[in-house]
């Protein structure tokens, strides 16, 4: 839904970056994005072919690495994939966790000629 | 060429957040971002607000919506500082937002600053304001389910309200398995019972933002 917004951030951020580094086109944008971010990549395609237009990234393909919510169980340390909806720990039944991936939302790298 | 970012897609929002955080500090103005899904009670939670604290604490409110200045207009009958973001088809506030916002507050006569976020679980749990403390606001007909469909909202909540709590005889909502599932991966968080048709909890849940106010 918020798709719009994020899309115009990653595209200030991703232009600003391939002209400090004297680009003259940007061929693909690397993304990491957090499942529990609901961020559609689909969408902000669309999105991005419609802001690039006419600008050095018009074209680029966008590659996404969505990353699934995982969790550290405070109990006993250990991480596993958050399911759903069992937020308890697969190893010792424990429900205290915290969050440690899944929320990511960042241009990783970009290629440029 | 390949070049390394690795930069935060809303690291510019997160800097405007923090120049109005800087701005909302300088002013002594602690503010407070209001979440909900629409109809959860937002605004009857602001209003239950204003009527407690009339006269103790001077409140200001922003209020954002997608369109129309309906909820803007139920506030300024209580006679406190509202001030309309309409957000032209945006489902969130956004740090920019808010600092157009600010302009138009004043600062002098609040020392409190609700914000009425877009009725949204997902998006507003993406952008920080520049707030002091992320209020979440969940009720009795949504469903106990809404922390496992929307865990990101829960997990940056600073408290989280039950609403409309008088209604539990007559919906299935497990009050103990909801607030188990928020505390599950948000620890500190602070849950509250409440119902702003009867009046219920809102002592408390004042009474928590007060004490918040005079340990910032």
């Amino acid at each position: 839904m918020h798709e719009l917004a994020i899309t115009q951030s990653m595209f200030d951020l991703v232009l600003e970056q391939a002209k400090k580094a004297g680009a003259k086109k940007v061929g693909k944008i690397n993304l990491v994005i957090g499942e529990m971010t609901g961020v559609v990549g689909d969408c902000v395609q669309f999105y991005f072919d419609f802001i690039s237009k006419g600008t050095l990234a018009e074209g680029a393909v966008l590659s996404f690495v969505m990353v699934p919510p995982k969790a550290r169980c405070q109990g006993c340390d250990k991480l596993f994939e958050l399911k759903e909806f069992d937020w308890t720990c697969p190893y010792c039944g424990g429900n205290n966790l915290q969050i440690v991936a899944g929320k990511e939302l960042f241009v990783e790298s970009i290629e440029v000629e | 060429m390949e070049i390394k970012v690795l930069k935060d897609i809303l690291n510019a929002n997160e800097q405007i957040a923090g120049r109005n955080r800087q701005l909302l500090d300088s002013k002594g103005v602690f503010a407070v971002n209001l979440m909900s899904s629409p109809g959860a009670g937002k605004t009857s939670l602001i209003l239950e607000t204003i009527r407690k604290l009339k006269g103790e604490t001077g409140i200001g409110v922003i209020e954002g919506d997608i369109s129309s200045s309906l909820d803007a207009e139920t506030i300024g009958k209580e006679g406190v500082p509202v001030i309309q973001i309409n957000t032209g088809g945006t489902c969130h506030l956004d740090a920019n937002m808010l600092s157009s916002a600010l302009s138009n507050v004043p600062f002098e006569d609040i020392e409190l600053l609700l914000i009425e976020n877009v009725g949204n679980l997902v998006c507003p749990a993406s952008f920080a304001l520049g707030e002091h403390k992320k209020v979440v606001i969940s009720s009795i007909p949504e469903g106990d389910d809404k922390p496992f469909k929307y865990p990101l909202m829960f997990d940056i909540a600073d408290a989280v309200l039950i609403n409309k709590i008088d209604l539990l005889p007559y919906l299935k909502f497990d009050t103990q398995a909801f607030s188990q599932a928020i505390r599950g991966i948000n620890e500190k968080v602070e849950i509250f019972q409440v119902s702003c048709a009867t009046g219920q909890g809102i002592q408390e849940w004042v009474s928590w933002l007060l004490t918040q106010m005079s340990q910032r």
